[in-house]
C-alpha cells in the first residue's frame, strides 16, 4: 500500500510540474465543449430563434406566389431575400454565397387556377350539378409547373430533405385550398361559411419526458456536455500512454524493473492520478454547462438530482479510458507510436461510439461495431441519465461493461509486460 | 555470493552470442570489475544478473537466491545503478530519492534520514530541493548512485558509474563506494576506466566476445603479463589494439 501511495504521489508531482500539460488537459476539453455547443446550439433551438437565409425569385407574382411567400414568412424558419433573376440566384447559391433559393415559375397562379377550375367543373358536371361545364378531356392540356430549388452544394442531406418536405407540404396545402375555393365558387357558396374543413384532421404531437411534473426539453447542453466530456475523458489515453513511454525512454523504468515493486503497483499510481484528472475534467465540463453556458447565451445544463449517477458514469468511463492508455503505453516503444495511435484510436472509438453521428443512422455493420466501443457504453449511460432520466439500476449494464473493459485492458497490459520482461 | 554457471545470451536479431557460456564465482565482500571493450557483453551480463534480461541458457544465483523462485526477495537485496541517469528530470533530488527509496519499502523518518545523509555525503545537500533536470552530469551521476544504494543492498551492480563525470565527482563516488564495500556490500562494477578499476577493484575479469578471457587480482594480472606496467597494458595485450566498434 505504501508503494502504491508513493507511486501515486510521484505521478501527481510529475503532472503538477508540467503546468503546460495540465492546462492542456483541462482547458482544451472546455474549449472544445464551448465551440461544439455554440455551433450545434442552433440545431436545437426553435425555428423562431434562428433563421435560414433564403433567396426567393418570384416570376409568378400571383396569388399562389403570394401565399408561398406568406407561408415561408409565417414559418419563421427563413429570412427571405427577394431576387429578380433565376440565373443570379443560381450563381449566388452554387458559389456558396447563399444557402438556398426558391424560384416560383411564371404563370403558376393562373395555371393552377385553370387546372383546378377545370377539374372541379368536370367533377360537378359528372354529378350533374354544373351542366354548362366542359369535360376535362375536351380541353387542351395544361402544363405542370415546377418550383425550382437551388441548394449550396455543401448543404447536408438532412437540411435539404427538411426544406423539400416543407415546400412540398406548402404546395399541397395551396392546391387543396385552391380546389376547395373552386368548389365554393362553382357551388355559389359564401366563402365565409365553412362547409368543408381544410385543416388537417390527423395531427401529431411530440410527447416529451416529464421531470418533476415539468416537460423536459433536451437542449444542446444536455446533448453536448456528456458527448464531449466523454471524448475528453477518453483523450486521457494520449498523455497517459506518453507518460509510460517516457518512463521507458528516460531510464526510470529500467530502475523500477530492478526494484521490488510490481508493475501493477506502478500502473496503480498512474490510474489513481489520471482518474482524478478525468473527474476534474468532468467537473469542469459540468461547471461550464451550469454557469458559463447561460452567460454566453447557451442553454443551461440541468443536473438536478443526477450528480451521483453522472459521476458514476464519469468514474467508470475514466477507468475504461485509463485501461486503454495503460495498454497502449505498455506496448508502444516510442512517443511517435503512442501519441498518434492513441489520438486516432480515440477518434475512431468516438466515431463508432456515436459521439458525432447517432448510432441509429449508421449502416447496420457500424451499428453492430458501435456496441463494442466503450465510448458508446459511456455515451448511452450519460444519455440515459441526462435525457432519459433513469436511475443507477438502469445504467448498471453500461457501468459493468466499462469496468470489464478496464480490467481486460489492464490484464492484457500486465500479461504483455510479464511476457516481455520474463527472467 | 554470486555463482554464474554457463550463462549465455543471444539476442533475437544477432548472429552471435552476446554472452557465451560464461561462468564466474564472485565472493562476498569483493569489488569485482567486469572489464572489456565495447560490445564485449559486460552490460548484457549485468542486465541478466539484475533481472533486466532473460538468459538464453545457463543459471546464476545471488546469495543463494534466483529470480525464478525468489524474485521479490532477490530484488530487495540487490542495488542497481544503471549507466543512464534513471531519474525523473522534473522531480527534485529529494523527491526522486524518496520515490525510489519507497520502492524498497523504506518510509517515514528512516527514509528521510537516509536521503539527507546520502545527499550530505555526496555533497548535494544544498541541491536537495532542485529539479534534477538542471543538474550537471556529475551531480546526476551522484543522485543516480544514491537511488541504487539507499536501501543498503547486499550486492550492488554498477554499470559505468563514473562515465562522463568530472574528477571531483568521480573521487566522491569512488570513495563512497569503497566505504560501502567496507561496510559489507559486494560490488560488481563495469568500466572503461582501467586505471580506476586497478585502484578500485579487488578482483577483475576481462570479457571479450561474451566470454571471460582471464580473471584475477589486478596486481597479480599485471605481474603475470610480461612487460605490463598497469591493467591497461594487460588489457591491450589480452584483448588487442583493434577498434571494437559495433552497432
Amino acid at each position: 500500500m505504501h508503494k502504491l501511495w508513493a507511486s501515486t504521489y510521484k505521478e501527481l508531482l510529475l503532472l503538477l510540474r508540467d503546468w503546460g500539460g495540465v492546462a492542456i488537459l483541462f482547458i482544451m476539453p472546455v474549449l472544445l465543449l464551448l465551440v461544439i455547443t455554440s455551433i450545434q446550439d442552433s440545431t436545437f433551438k426553435s425555428f423562431g430563434e434562428f433563421k435560414i437565409p433564403l433567396i426567393l425569385v418570384d416570376n409568378d407574382k400571383g396569388d399562389v406566389s403570394k401565399i408561398i411567400v406568406e407561408s415561408l414568412a409565417e414559418s419563421n424558419s427563413f429570412e427571405i431575400k427577394a431576387m429578380d433573376s433565376e440565373a443570379q440566384a443560381k450563381e449566388a447559391v452554387f458559389s456558396g454565397k447563399e444557402q438556398l433559393a426558391i424560384v416560383i415559375p411564371e404563370g403558376l397562379s393562373v395555371s393552377l387556377q385553370s387546372k383546378v377550375d377545370r377539374n372541379v367543373s368536370g367533377i360537378l358536371a359528372r354529378f350533374g350539378i354544373d351542366e354548362d361545364a366542359e369535360s376535362p378531356k375536351e380541353n387542351t392540356a395544361i402544363q405542370t409547373k415546377e418550383v425550382r430549388l437551388y441548394f449550396d452544394p455543401v448543404s447536408q442531406m438532412g437540411f435539404k430533405s427538411s426544406v423539400k418536405s416543407g415546400i412540398d407540404k406548402m404546395v399541397s396545402k395551396i392546391e387543396t385550398e385552391s380546389i376547395y375555393n373552386a368548389f365554393l365558387e362553382e357551388l355559389g357558396e359564401d366563402g365565409d361559411e365553412v362547409i368543408f374543413e381544410t385543416d388537417n384532421f390527423i395531427t401529431f404531437t411530440e410527447i416529451l419526458p416529464v421531470q418533476n411534473n415539468k416537460e423536459f426539453i433536451p437542449n444542446s447542453a444536455q446533448h453536448n456536455v456528456p458527448a464531449w466530456a466523454l471524448f475528453a475523458i477518453f483523450f486521457i489515453v494520449v498523455p497517459l500512454s506518453i507518460n509510460l513511454v517516457k518512463e521507458k525512454n528516460q531510464g526510470t523504468f529500467v530502475r523500477l524493473r530492478t526494484n521490488p515493486v510490481r508493475y501493477a503497483t506502478v500502473l496503480g499510481g498512474k490510474t489513481i492520478v489520471y482518474l482524478g484528472v478525468c473527474l476534474i475534467q468532468f467537473t469542469l465540463m459540468l461547471l461550464v454547462g451550469l454557469y458559463l453556458f447561460p452567460l454566453l447565451g447557451l442553454p443551461k445544463l440541468d443536473v438536478s438530482g443526477k450528480l451521483p449517477t453522472l459521476y458514476a458514469v464519469a468514474f467508470f468511463s475514466g477507468l475504461a479510458a485509463i485501461g486503454l492508455g495503460l495498454l497502449l503505453g505498455t506496448i508502444a516503444k516510442t512517443q511517435e507510436q503512442s501519441a498518434p495511435l492513441g489520438a486516432i484510436l480515440v477518434v475512431i472509438l468516438a466515431a463508432i461510439g456515436g459521439v458525432w453521428v447517432p448510432v441509429f443512422v449508421m449502416p447496420p455493420f457500424m451499428q453492430i461495431l458501435s456496441k463494442i466501443s466503450p465510448m458508446n457504453w459511456g455515451l448511452e449511460a450519460f444519455y440515459d441519465v441526462f435525457l432519459r432520466n433513469v436511475g443507477f439500476a438502469e445504467i448498471l449494464p453500461e457501468i459493468l461493461l466499462l469496468l470489464f473493459f478496464f480490467m481486460l485492458t489492464l490484464l492484457i497490459a500486465l500479461l504483455y509486460y510479464r511476457n516481455e520482461n520474463a527472467v | 555470493m554470486i555463482e554464474i554457471k554457463n550463462l549465455s545470451k543471444k539476442y533475437k536479431t544477432a548472429d552471435e552470442y552476446a554472452v557465451k557460456d560464461l561462468s564466474l564465482n564472485i565472493q562476498e565482500g569483493e569489488i569485482f570489475g567486469l572489464l572489456g571493450p565495447n560490445g564485449a557483453g559486460k552490460t548484457t551480463l549485468i542486465s541478466m544478473l539484475t533481472s533486466l534480461l532473460k538468459p538464453t541458457s545457463g543459471s546464476f544465483s545471488i546469495d543463494g537466491l534466483n529470480f525464478q523462485e525468489n524474485k521479490k526477495q532477490l530484488k530487495g537485496i540487490i542495488g542497481v545503478v544503471p549507466q543512464e541517469y534513471a531519474l525523473y528530470p522534473t522531480l527534485t533530488a529529494y523527491e526522486n530519492l524518496s520515490y525510489f527509496g519507497s520502492m524498497y519499502g523504506l518510509k517515514g523518518k528512516q527514509l528521510d534520514k537516509l536521503i539527507v545523509d546520502h545527499l550530505e555525503i555526496m555533497g548535494l545537500s544544498k541541491f536537495a530541493k532542485k529539479k534534477t533536470a538542471n543538474f550537471s552530469g556529475g551531480m546526476k551521476r551522484r543522485v543516480n548512485l544514491i537511488a541504487g544504494i539507499l536501501h543498503r543492498p547486499k550486492v550492488l551492480f554498477l554499470d559505468e558509474p563514473t562515465v562522463g563525470v568530472d574528477v571531483q565527482s568521480k573521487n566522491v563516488i569512488i570513495d563512497y563506494l569503497k566505504e560501502l564495500n567496507g561496510a559489507g556490500t559486494t560490488i560488481i562494477y563495469t568500466s572503461h576506466h582501467l586505471n580506476e578499476a586497478e585502484d578500485f577493484c579487488s578482483h577483475v575479469a576481462f570479457i571479450d566476445h561474451g566470454e571471460v578471457i582471464t580473471s584475477g587480482v589486478p596486481s597479480e594480472l599485471i605481474r603475470n603479463q610480461t612487460g605490463a606496467k598497469n591493467l591497461e597494458d594487460v588489457f591491450l595485450a589480452i584483448v588487442g589494439k583493434g577498434l571494437r566498434d559495433y552497432a
